[in-house]
């Protein structure tokens, strides 16, 4: 098993793992932290399919914007239901 | 097996877990997580059967590109949908009518 | 029950998805080598910026309307949502403020080389303006703009601005017979025209997307 394919398995291994996690996890905050470390896995996959230019747009929009999204809501999700 | 293969595979496993999630996850917010991890994997499977053959694929790149930008635009819609839902009635689920 | 039917069924359907993945032959249409052959009349040399600007543009003008749709309804979705749990909202301490401050020139300048140097290496308007939307959410997070509950004009016509310059230019083209049809001596000119308005227009839509819904900053 060459060094390439080890790695490309061992990305598609983590992948699915942090995805599974992200879908499973009862808390919200938790899961959102390993869908952002699901785009950053996505990054380094586009990276090894040679698509130097979706690896740019997965980091900041995928993972970093959707990030940002998510952590943004969690907040207002969790606030709202304590002032009720 | 080269590394397009592998990332469609797990690529086409992602899809599942993905739809599996949309479908069995009650509460909204996680499942605007799973859409999107549903959508990762249907990229994955665009350029890496694309990759499996020798050259990059441009077409390919170029859709996957348009679809994550597509996606946060996608996300960030159904986001602001829960939050006025939650602020509307306090719920983070959709009420079923018949449970089985 | 249900959740046992919906897991076998995905299981099978992965299974028999990948079962046929790995018997696949190689494709009949071998599109790189297409791409690679009319890049000389494209009016660039990067083949993706080829394909999104140019021979797929119709999909990027499409693209760029709907998430434009996208930003009005997440704007019309906002609603009058009261001021949230101070203790949420983004801090306003100087260093953090001076940070954000002394970060802004050199993402503006990281975002125009990347949709310059889109032409020839990967880049483009998308990578740009998500640089430009990167640094509009830093400097709310930061504290030293406010949101965007209530868009002025300017935000608008930034907005829409690219849109309507993509709009315009595949219009005015259409005399010429075909929508999208560059000339090829003009091709590599137009591409960084609509380009840069992509820039600018991305950029703003999609830090709008996560501003728009944004609380309001502490006096």
């Amino acid at each position: 098993m060459s060094g390439g394919l080890a790695l490309d398995l061992l990305l598609a291994a983590s992948l699915l793992w942090s995805g599974w996690r992200a879908v499973a996890t009862q808390d919200p905050y938790r899961s959102v932290v390993y869908f952002i470390v699901f785009g950053l896995l996505m990054t380094l996959a586009w990276a090894r399919l040679e698509a130097p230019d979706i690896a740019l747009a997965e980091a900041a929009i995928g993972a970093g914007l959707t990030g940002a999204l998510l952590l943004d809501a969690i907040d207002a999700l969790r606030s709202r239901r304590r002032t009720k | 097996m080269n590394s397009g293969l592998v990332f469609a595979m797990a690529g086409t496993l992602l899809f599942a877990l993905g739809t599996a999630g949309v479908l069995l996850v009650r509460a909204l917010f996680r499942r605007i997580l799973a859409f999107n991890v549903m959508g990762s994997g249907a990229f994955l499977v665009l350029v890496g059967l694309a990759q499996r053959t020798g050259p990059p694929d441009p077409v390919t790149q170029a859709m996957v590109l348009t679809g994550i930008v597509v996606a946060v635009a996608a996300t960030a819609l159904a986001l602001a949908l829960v939050r006025r839902l939650h602020a509307l009635t306090g719920r983070l689920e959709i009420q079923q009518r018949n449970d089985e | 029950m249900r959740a046992v039917a919906v897991i076998l069924s995905a299981a099978a359907f992965a299974g028999i998805v990948i079962a046929q993945l790995l018997r696949l032959s190689t494709p009949v249409v071998d599109l790189p080598a297409l791409v690679g052959e009319r890049i000389p009349v494209s009016g660039v040399a990067h083949p993706v910026t080829a394909v999104l600007l140019n021979f797929r543009g119709y999909d990027t003008l499409l693209e760029i309307g709907v998430l434009l749709l996208a930003a009005v309804i997440v704007l019309a979705a906002r609603g009058d949502e009261p001021a949230m749990n101070p203790a949420a909202l983004p801090s306003a301490e100087p260093p953090i403020q001076m940070f954000a401050r002394a970060t802004t020139g050199p993402m503006i300048v990281v975002a125009v080389y990347l949709l310059w140097a889109g032409a020839y290496q990967p880049g483009g308007a998308f990578q740009a303006g998500a640089v430009l939307a990167a640094m509009a959410v830093l400097l709310y997070l930061a504290g030293v703009t406010g949101n965007w509950a209530k868009p002025g004009m300017a935000l608008r016509a930034g907005l829409t601005g690219g849109f309507l310059l993509f709009l315009g230019v595949a219009a005015s083209l259409l005399i010429r017979g075909v929508l999208l049809q560059y000339p090829v001596e003009h091709a590599g000119q137009l591409i960084l025209l609509i380009e840069a308005g992509l820039t600018v227009s991305l950029g703003l839509i999609l830090a709008s997307l996560f501003l728009f819904l944004a609380a309001d900053p502490p006096r």
